[in-house]
């Protein structure tokens, strides 16, 4: 148990891993969906600090990740435009589109702003009438009533200068089409605690009852993926599978009524591609008619750049859960977080990238403590990927 | 962009007439909308995501958590220059010490951004 000191409670650490040690009789595979909750597992070794029955595979919940290459193609060329100031959270500015990335737009003269939150967009705009202000919208639930009420401010105040390119993604449609591959592994789920903050549970339980998963919302701190896990193994063991709320001071089983309100106003659901997945219905929110003023993909007429993805990208199965991002090929050598290949690669949330960041040398020093040991800081590139 | 960063409301008050607080996250102060807990009081917790406060959070659990982002380098990562961690992300091969690799400073310097694979390690 070579991580467990660095947990901010050992000793509580130590019995929920004792607890789950004990309760598990049989082999589980249990997805947790949350990128952030990835990163956190791979940053702590928790996958191996779980017993071996235990298997983590890591979900789609990455939005940076997921955000179709043609969305960000689509904001390229609008970031180019002399007479747009194009405004976007800072993750975004690496993500590749088809040859370039926004941060390459900017040092070719695009006027590129990070901003902190939308309003900051909005309050760009206010100050610059004589420039088109667009908003980069992307993300999950979580993220999605921020720009909602953005939007929705903007109408308010009249603000004709302001518009989001919206390519937000709802998870529910996506553990369903997680669960109706055929190749499914994945028994229950570590549901986005974020995500409930906002949408509260009522979507899961048909979801849990008529895919018999158990359905456990889980923050994203150490000790609340443990316990996440505790409480899946635990209904696992039992044949149960309800939903189960291990993150209750962040999150109440209503949500945010307000937040949940203002979705509703703003957005409307729709069809919505995944980048490495491909279209999920209902998967997305895109704005609605009485909002369809602010989209940016109309007031720009971009909407129809058509991208492909690279070929030797598997990010899509390590996206659903078929693949480990060490099993792909050009894992490391081809695709780095440097020049990224696919969507798991591109944001630091997402599984390839975990995978890259902190298990690099661990991985390549596997095989190599096995024969040389003057190979064991041999970097993972040169090594037989186990 | 994922994080959502417990904060404590310094104080409260209107733009736009909409609701706003000035959120303090563990040293960093932000300008919060309220609009989606309009109940929120100066001095109680809430989760915050992109300047918005999402859920009330109790002090205790706000504590531990901005505790642990902040041993992590996760504040540093949510409140960080944005031009600086991306160009560090593309220019820089991670932060790896073995793939020396000249550091490119702040603001728009093209980093070799989808550098050739054979800037990787190749030992
Ligand atoms: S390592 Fe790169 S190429 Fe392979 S699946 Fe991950 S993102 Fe795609």
């Amino acid at each position: 148990m070579k991580y467990i000191e660095e947990f901010q409670d050992p000793a509580l650490a130590r019995r929920l891993l004792d607890d789950i040690h004990a309760t598990v009789t049989r082999p589980w595979a249990l997805m947790e969906v949350c990128g952030g909750q990835t990163h956190t597992i791979i940053r702590h070794g928790i996958d191996q600090l779980l017993p071996s029955q235990v298997e983590l595979i890591h979900g789609p919940g990455c939005p940076v990740c997921v955000t179709p290459l043609e969305v960000i193609d689509k904001a390229l060329e609008i970031a180019s435009r002399p007479d747009v100031i194009f405004c976007s959270f800072g993750d975004m500015l690496r993500v590749p589109g088809t040859g370039r990335d926004l941060f390459q737009v900017r040092s070719e003269g695009g006027d590129v702003r990070v901003v902190y939150s939308p309003l900051d967009a909005l309050r760009i705009a206010q100050e610059n009438p004589k420039r088109q202000v667009v908003f980069f919208g992307i993300g999950f639930e979580t993220t999605a009533p921020p720009n909602a009420m953005t939007v929705h401010q903007a109408k308010k105040l009249g603000i004709p200068n302001f518009s989001l390119l919206v390519s937000h993604v709802r998870v529910p449609p996506a553990i369903e089409a997680i669960m109706q591959s055929p190749s499914c592994r994945v028994q229950g789920f570590l549901a986005a605690g974020h995500v409930c903050s906002v949408m509260g549970v009522r979507e899961y339980p048909e979801l849990a009852a008529r895919h018999r998963v158990p359905i456990v919302v889980t923050g994203f701190e150490p000790l609340d993926i443990l316990e996440g896990v505790r409480r899946a193994v635990r209904q696992l063991e039992r044949g149960e599978h309800t939903v189960d709320n291990a993150y209750a001071r962040a999150v109440r089983p209503e949500g945010n009524p307000a937040a949940l309100a203002m979705l509703e106003d703003v957005f409307e659901v729709t069809d919505r591609a995944w980048r490495g997945i491909g279209v999920i219905p209902d998967s997305g929110w895109r704005l609605s008619e009485r909002y369809r003023d602010f989209d940016a993909e109309h007031r720009f007429s971009v909407t129809g750049i058509n991208t492909r993805e690279p070929a030797e990208c598997r990010s899509g199965e390590v996206l659903q859960g078929l693949l480990k991002p060490h099993e792909c090929e050009a894992f490391g050598t081809l695709c780095t977080p440097r020049s990224p290949l696919g969507a798991t690669m591109v944001s630091s949330e997402g599984a390839c990238a975990a995978y890259y960041l902190y298990r690099r040398l661990e991985l390549g020093a596997v095989p190599a403590a096995a024969t040389a040991p003057t190979a064991a800081s041999a970097p993972l590139e040169a090594s037989p990927v186990v | 962009m994922c994080l959502a960063v417990p904060g404590r409301v310094l104080d409260i008050g209107e733009k736009d007439g909409t609701r706003m607080a000035t959120v303090d996250f563990g040293g960093v102060q932000k300008e919060v909308c309220l609009e989606y807990l309009p109940d929120l009081q100066v001095g109680e917790y809430a989760i915050v995501h992109v300047g918005f406060a999402l859920q009330r959070l109790d002090e205790e659990s706000a504590r531990q958590t901005l505790e642990l982002f902040e041993q992590l380098g996760m504040l540093q990562e949510e409140f960080g220059d944005p031009w600086e961690q991306a160009a560090a992300a593309g220019g820089e091969p991670w932060p790896f010490a073995d793939d020396p690799a000249p550091v490119p400073g702040p603001g728009p310097e093209p980093a070799p951004a989808l550098a050739a694979p054979q800037e990787e390690v190749q030992p």
